[in-house]
């Protein structure tokens, strides 16, 4: 029993999400990458990225406040070794993507659309500390559908586009209807909170303080799109989490901060998904 | 015959385990917490460490982030089998949590994580340079290099004396100990800094190990270069998830292509070649204490 994710095919409604699975090697320490749905991968640009200072990561209560800055090693390594290796391992690799004008979008697209073993692309319209970090300006739905345009455009046909959009109550179903028009095959809603560290510096807020406002997000989602495909992301860290975003309208999951607590947690829920499905049929 | 088997390369995954705290001792500013951690120290490697949540298995008062200590010890224990010891320094939360808990609590363990330090090829010898509760994993290293026949020189050091992990154990595999105290209780008054040169002309080490703060390891790689030796430095970073999925413990190095990077200290490193570490940035941008 498998699920339809607006055309991309799931053994199971558990992916990882983009930024807390490393390269894919680290965590396959803890789980056999096929046995989950999908495994979406850190944030890649086309130019390789240092990343931010430290900390870049700072516990709060139930959340982990964090600026990265999208390090990655930029797009040809990734091609080279980590996609091969996720490949290797029987992932089902979805590439998380950002860039800094449109014509990077395009660029990333076109690449990625002819790389053996990508299973999806997901644009990171959301990322908390974009602005700061020199990535495109996609705040505006207008904006973030722009570029869900430019890529969908160099897709090959039948491989399927994910846009992430923010969790922002006030503009999120606006934001899912934009991009869904503009080519996405399906909504993931949720990213982290925009929030700072305490020195100031734009960070995101990630980790079960955001979970109730992540579900009430999808809700919403869910409601004004009753045909939209969904993926809730937000804060998930056991199966009673993940069954309250399912029941609320999402056809998937993505398990993020905690799988940096317990790098267990997707395997658990994986198999905890995947049985009950295969028993209800 | 060593009573923990050598770990073969299929067996050095990491593992998530629930482990139990069989004893707990306090030594000096120190607690030395021995664990039971099934699988965990079959695999370890001297410069390994090991990630604990902190907070009850199951409870919901769990922080999210996790700490990491130095394995200081494997050894076996009557009835269990070989356990884990680990030295805490109790400063944070975190650390005090796990300070305070009494034996038979359960703790969530994942490890052995991290690259573990190289040994030479040749019977060389080699000077063991650490620094308050971080010498710990330098201890089972004098044991593994005695074993390949390295004559094995310590440089143990601290703020005072109940900074200074004891060298005591560790005389039987050495075959020079050096103590700095920064207060002069114990040893020499000063830092590793001050007198690393000097110990380092004295062994005629072909090989630096050194473990402490980053200013310490700087210094040791600075004096490996000029007396030609090669340094290898467990650099410690604030972990959140210490497995290598978060990217927030970032290293910058020069990598073996002369391509400035950033690793990650858990999972890239901590044991990280002294000649590749880019150190003035490293000690500009060091992370808060945890």
């Amino acid at each position: 029993m498998s699920i339809d994710l607006g055309g991309l095919t799931l053994a199971n409604p558990v992916m990882v999400a983009s930024g807390c699975g490393g390269t894919g090697r680290e965590l396959a320490a803890y789980v056999d990458l096929h046995e989950l749905g999908a495994f979406v991968t850190r944030t890649i640009t086309l130019n390789p990225r240092a990343g931010g200072p430290v900390p870049r990561i700072l516990e709060t209560p139930s959340g982990l406040v964090h600026a990265v800055g999208l390090q990655n090693p930029g797009l040809e390594p990734f091609l080279a070794s980590e996609l091969p290796q996720l490949v290797q391992q029987g992932a089902r690799v979805v590439v998380s993507i950002a860039g800094t004008t449109l014509g990077e979008y395009a660029e990333l697209a076109r690449r990625l659309g002819r790389a053996p073993g990508v299973a999806a692309v997901e644009v990171n319209l959301s990322s908390p500390d974009a602005v700061a970090s020199g990535v495109l300006d996609v705040r505006e739905p207008f904006h973030a559908a722009n570029v869900v345009a430019a890529v969908h455009r160099e897709l090959p046909r039948g491989l399927p586009l994910l846009a992430k959009v923010r969790p922002d109550l006030i503009r999120v179903v606006e934001s899912a209807r934009t991009v869904l028009e503009a080519g996405a095959a399906a909504v993931v809603v949720g990213n982290a909170l925009p929030a700072a560290m305490p020195d100031g510096r734009p960070a995101g807020l990630s980790g079960p303080a955001i979970r109730p406002l992540a579900l009430r997000c999808v809700t919403e989602v869910r409601d004004a799109l009753p045909d939209a495909a969904i993926v809730g992301c937000g804060g998930i860290a056991d199966e009673a989490d993940a069954r309250s975003f399912l029941a609320a309208g999402a056809t998937a999951v993505q398990v993020g901060t905690a799988l940096l607590h317990d790098p267990t947690t997707a395997a658990r829920l994986a198999r905890a998904l995947t049985t009950d499905r295969e028993v209800i049929g | 015959m060593s009573p923990v088997a050598e770990p073969t390369t299929a067996t050095r995954t990491p593992l998530h385990v629930t482990g139990e705290l069989l004893a707990t001792k306090k030594v000096g500013a120190y607690r030395h917490l021995t664990l039971v951690a099934p699988g965990v120290p079959e695999r370890f490697r001297p410069g390994n460490f090991v990630a604990v949540s902190i907070g009850a298995p199951g409870s919901d008062t769990t922080r999210l982030a996790r700490r990491a200590f130095w394995i200081h010890q494997v050894k076996p224990v009557g009835g269990y089998g070989p356990t884990l010891q680990l030295v805490v320094e109790p400063t944070g939360p975190g650390s005090q949590w796990l300070a305070s808990l009494a034996p038979g609590a359960r703790l969530e363990v994942t490890g052995p994580l991290g690259r573990p330090f190289a040994l030479p090829k040749e019977p060389v010898s080699c000077l063991l340079v650490g620094e308050g509760y971080a010498a710990a994993p330098l201890f089972p290293l004098a044991e593994r290099l005695r074993e390949r026949g390295c004559a094995v020189n310590l440089l143990v050091a601290g703020a005072d004396e109940a900074h200074l992990l004891s060298a005591l154990e560790a005389r039987r595999s050495a075959r020079a100990v050096t103590v700095v105290t920064r207060d002069g209780s114990v040893g020499l008054r000063g830092e590793v800094a001050d007198v690393v040169d000097d110990v380092l002309g004295r062994s005629q080490a072909a090989v630096v190990y050194a473990a402490g703060p980053l200013a310490t390891l700087h210094a040791v790689a600075v004096a490996a270069e000029a007396h030609g030796a090669w340094s290898q430095t467990a650099v410690e970073q604030p972990l959140t998830c210490a497995t290598g999925l978060c990217q927030g413990c970032p290293v910058p190095v020069v990598g073996e292509d002369g391509v400035a990077r950033r690793v990650r200290a858990c999972a890239d490193g901590p044991v990280l070649r002294g000649d590749r570490v880019r150190w003035a940035e490293l000690l500009g941008e060091a992370g808060e204490p945890r």
